[in-house]
């Protein structure tokens, strides 16, 4: 087992390298500049100076080159420098440097980290904690009316976007009846009481809607998985030995049942660090994905490219973790 | 069954571990004060020096950005989202009243002719500045104001505002609290050097390591500049969000200034978000930029707890009339001026493009799309004192007038297929713009009214960041031009229309051979415009400089090289709460007086 997780990590690398060069290739095929923004009483001499010095006329090789270094070696010997306190060289090394704020890319997402991760984090605990009760009851009574209620709220909430029940918590919960913010404030700070009640107003909105919207796919994987199990032989012979109807369902099925779950949900984490597009955006989070968004729109391509690495790092590991958690919980699985 | 449940657990923990990152660093960080005002007098930095005064007894005050500023240096970030956020900290020489007019800021006065600031022979410009301090308590001098130019003016610093420091032979610091500037040429209009929230004055102590290419690697200064404005940041959150405190070494603190103790500048989400939170729901104080559905706004408005305001400076939402041809059948001779030799097919005449201004019913396209936020003109340099009256005729749209133009010029539908032709060459024209709502329903309406006059047209639209954007591999951009006719807006940078009006002289035409860096889009070209713009660069008189303006602006529209549309203002909205913000200012930072700001209560 530990072998091949070290095998896998390792044939792992060269599909990064690979990705991070497709990656850099198509943003720099993509049209857009960063000078773009300007307001056009800037003049175009100015706009080329402005161009040269962010090193976009490079070749493309050479920048590629220079961002990996940047990313593998730079950013790599800062993290450990400001974890550990101590110093390699003279500290003074080329940093992956945003086109749009001229600030480290990598101090950038550290700082939109916490947001994202609260948010998203939250939503998609409290859509796990909803999802496994309903999926578990609604196949154990399946074709009831609790099972045809779930099926239905999970229909809608799978087949309704977020930009949708977003707006709708908005003219709701802000606009009517004026209980929460319509807005994030990320310098928030929770010290006492009433700022922790002020934490989760402003974010209560966006965490039930990820969770709703996380639920509902949920809830129908677990429903699935459950009534397959439900028809096993090794379910009647559990009833048969004459064992509560509690313990055959929650020691034996649901255990089995959640097998395929759990992958499901391992595959699904990336997913909190990559962020929200949408969410954060109606919610005016300024987490990871509206930074994804707005430097895509800024043609700012040092963060895109170091954003868009990150995200494929955090699913070729995940994707690990997935098939090694599979491993554990059924052991009829073996990896050589 | 026992290794398997202990895993779930593991699993499980470190799930709530990594969601729990977040609460960890919004509760362990309790030595940076809150974001409230009833949180505000217990941190140090924010308490009032202890003078009397009530400057920063106003507790906080929330201001909508939707688009977030990135950086607070306006040299290396020189949108103006971050020249609004770091106008608050920055402070030029002299700055522009919502009225045009000039107005000393860090200068003791204004100098001119009269009072001796400026050189009789119009080469040189003394400033004195006026006594105050950084918000780090140490003097500002002669020397931050040197530092200034030489910072912006190294070319491998990549300053956005270079532009501004054009024609510079030297700036000397005469004594501690004086400095010349000395030109190249007589310069009769020397106000673009620290002038406006575009050229604030830098500290030299903070910035003296960041000059050149050591300029982008300076984050803690650019994110943080320390300046001699009303506020000083304290937390700046790059694309977010920036938290200001009011600078207790303020020069207008004994007299209460600034009031509010906190600002907050907030982002994210998008103009119709922002209109909501200021108008409807009274969540923040002001909302910048507000492009939203004018009777979306109308309906946000009515509920009653803010107002939209409007200032205009000198944009001009316009048509630019190809002077070349753009056919692809040309290949590298598209849209190319050479020497004049590529003509457009039809759209030189002037005549034809007086029919096409004529087909428009500008008021429709104001209340359409911009309400308060446009009125039609018929200009190109819209503001008083140098606005043209010679081209009014265009307010009114006279369908018929067009048409009887058009026959003038032989421009009449030989075949039959409803479109006229002109020499022989069907009358169709590719009309091109960016990609925004407003501007897609004015181009409909305007295809309907050419289309009546017996036009064709054919409409297109490109993502802003492409068309707006210098990408040469890209043939989408503004400056290939490879159309007939394209609609954007554009403006002068400065009170002065000198520089602007400068965008259309022959040398400015774009093409391959400068990798189109010229700003003369629509490839016009007059002699008489060249000699009377050489006029205007050595006038110095200010009522002579107006009518060379006008005529300068005559010439422009007349040539029908380009048709003025509408005058359009910056909009904003209030909570009704602010009070002495005075009207909204389009020619520098809509904060320009934050400092005299108030919330009624």
């Amino acid at each position: 087992m530990g072998r091949y997780a070290v095998r896998r990590m390792l044939g792992a690398i060269p599909t990064l390298i690979v990705i991070s060069f497709v990656i850099f290739a198509i943003l720099d095929l993509a049209p857009g500049d960063p000078t773009g923004a300007l307001p056009l009483t800037v003049p175009p001499d100015v706009r080329e100076n402005i161009r040269e010095t962010l090193g976009l006329n490079d070749p493309f090789l050479l920048s590629w080159l220079k961002w990996m270094r940047q990313m593998f070696i730079s950013e790599p010997l800062n993290v450990i420098e400001s974890v550990f306190g101590i110093q390699f060289g003279d500290g003074d090394r080329l940093r992956v440097i945003s086109w749009a704020s001229r600030g480290p890319v990598v101090d950038t997402i550290v700082e939109r980290l916490p947001q994202t991760v609260w948010v998203l984090g939250l939503g998609f605990i409290l859509g796990i904690i909803i999802a496994i009760p309903v999926g578990v009851v609604s196949a154990y009574k399946q074709y009831s009316i609790f099972d045809n209620v779930g099926t239905f709220v999970s229909m809608i909430g799978y087949s309704v976007p977020v930009f949708f029940t977003g707006l709708l918590a908005i003219i709701v919960f802000s606009v009517w009846l004026g209980w929460f913010p319509s807005f994030y404030d990320t310098t928030h700070r929770v010290r006492d009481w009433g700022d922790f009640v002020f934490q989760i107003k402003q974010s209560i909105m966006p965490i039930t809607v990820l969770a709703l919207f996380n639920a509902a796919a949920l809830s129908r994987f677990t429903r699935s998985s459950m009534l397959d199990n439900l028809s096993e032989d090794y379910v009647r012979t559990a009833r048969s030995k004459g064992l509560t109807e509690n313990r055959v369902l929650m020691r034996h099925v649901l255990r089995n049942s959640l097998i395929p779950v759990t992958t499901l949900i391992a595959l699904q984490v990336p997913g909190i660090f990559a962020g929200a597009i949408i969410t954060e955006t109606i919610f005016r989070i300024n987490g990871l994905g509206s930074l994804l968004i707005s430097s895509i729109q800024g043609a700012d391509v040092p963060m895109v490219q170091t954003l868009t690495f990150i995200f494929a790092v955090l699913i070729v590991i995940f994707n690990l973790v997935a098939d090694l958690i599979y491993g554990l919980l059924d052991p009829r699985i073996r990896y050589e | 069954m026992l290794k398997r449940s202990k895993l779930l657990i593991v699993f499980a923990v470190l799930a709530l571990v990594a969601a729990a990152c977040g609460d960890d660093t919004t509760e362990t960080t309790p030595t940076t004060s809150g974001s409230t005002a009833t949180t505000q007098g217990t941190t140090p930095t924010t308490q009032p020096p202890d003078t009397g005064s009530s400057a920063g007894s106003g507790g906080n005050i929330t201001l909508l950005q939707w688009q977030a500023p990135t950086a607070l240096n306006p040299y290396l970030s020189g949108g103006t989202k971050e020249l609004l956020a770091s106008s608050l900290i920055l402070e030029p020489l002299a700055e522009f009243t919502p009225e045009g007019e000039l107005v000393p800021k860090l200068a003791a006065e204004i100098p001119t002719l009269d009072n001796g600031g400026l050189s009789s022979d119009l080469t040189s410009i003394t400033w004195n500045l006026v006594d105050t301090v950084w918000s780090d308590g140490t003097p500002l001098t002669a020397d931050d104001v040197v530092f200034t130019y030489e910072y912006c003016s190294t070319e491998a610093t990549g300053c956005a505002q270079s532009s501004l420091y054009d024609g510079i032979a030297s700036v000397v610091a005469d004594d501690a609290d004086t400095v010349t500037v000395t030109f190249d040429a007589p310069t009769p209009y020397p106000y673009n050097a620290y002038v406006s929230y575009q050229a604030p004055i830098i500290q030299k102590a903070q910035f003296e390591q960041c000059v050149g290419a050591a300029a982008a690697g300076c984050t803690d200064a650019n994110f943080g500049p320390v300046g001699t404005g009303p506020y000083m940041i304290r937390e700046f959150r790059t694309n977010d969000t920036a938290l200001y405190d009011f600078n207790p070494n303020y020069r207008g603190n004994a007299d209460g200034e600034p009031f509010f103790g906190e600002v907050l500048i907030k982002g994210g989400g998008d103009a119709d978000a922002s209109a909501r939170s200021v108008l409807q729901l009274g969540e923040a104080d002001y909302g910048w930029n507000l492009q939203v559905d004018p009777t979306v706004l109308a309906d946000l408005e009515a509920t009653g707890i803010g107002t939209i305001y409007a200032g205009f400076a000198s944009n001009v939402e316009r048509l630019m009339i190809n002077q070349t041809n753009p056919d692809a059948a040309l290949g590298d001779l598209r849209s190319e001026y050479d020497g004049g030799n590529n003509p457009h097919p039809f759209l030189t005449n002037a005549n034809i493009v007086k029919a096409l201004s004529k087909a428009i019913d500008r008021a429709t396209l104001v209340d359409v799309g911009y309400k308060s936020g446009g009125t039609p003109t018929c200009n190109v340099w819209p503001a008083p004192p140098a606005q043209s009256t010679n081209n009014d005729d265009c307010l009114v749209q006279d369908i018929e007038g067009a048409k009887a133009l058009l026959d003038a010029e032989g421009a009449v539908d030989t075949d039959g297929d409803g479109v006229r032709e002109y020499n022989g060459t069907k009358m169709s024209v590719l009309f091109q713009t960016s990609t925004n709502a407003v501007r897609q329903s004015n181009q409909d309406l305007i295809k309907v009214w050419w289309e009546e006059i017996g036009i064709e047209v054919e409409l297109r639209n490109i993502d802003a960041s492409v068309f707006f954007g210098g990408d040469l591999a890209s043939p989408d951009t503004y400056q290939k031009f490879y159309a007939d006719i394209q609609m954007y807006t554009n403006g002068s940078g400065s009170v002065d229309p000198q520089a602007y009006m400068g965008n259309w002289v022959t040398g400015q035409i774009p093409g391959a051979a400068d990798n189109w860096g010229g700003q003369n889009i629509q490839r016009f070209q007059s002699d008489e415009y060249d000699a009377v713009f050489a006029q205007l660069s050595a006038e110095a008189d200010l009522t002579k400089r107006s009518e060379l303006v006008i005529q300068l602006n005559d010439l422009l529209v007349q040539s029908g090289s380009m048709v003025p549309m509408i005058w359009r203002a910056s909009v904003s909205a209030f909570s009704n709460e602010i009070q002495n913000q005075g009207p909204l200012n389009a020619w520098d930072s809509e904060y320009w007086n934050i400092q005299e700001w108030t919330r009624s209560s």
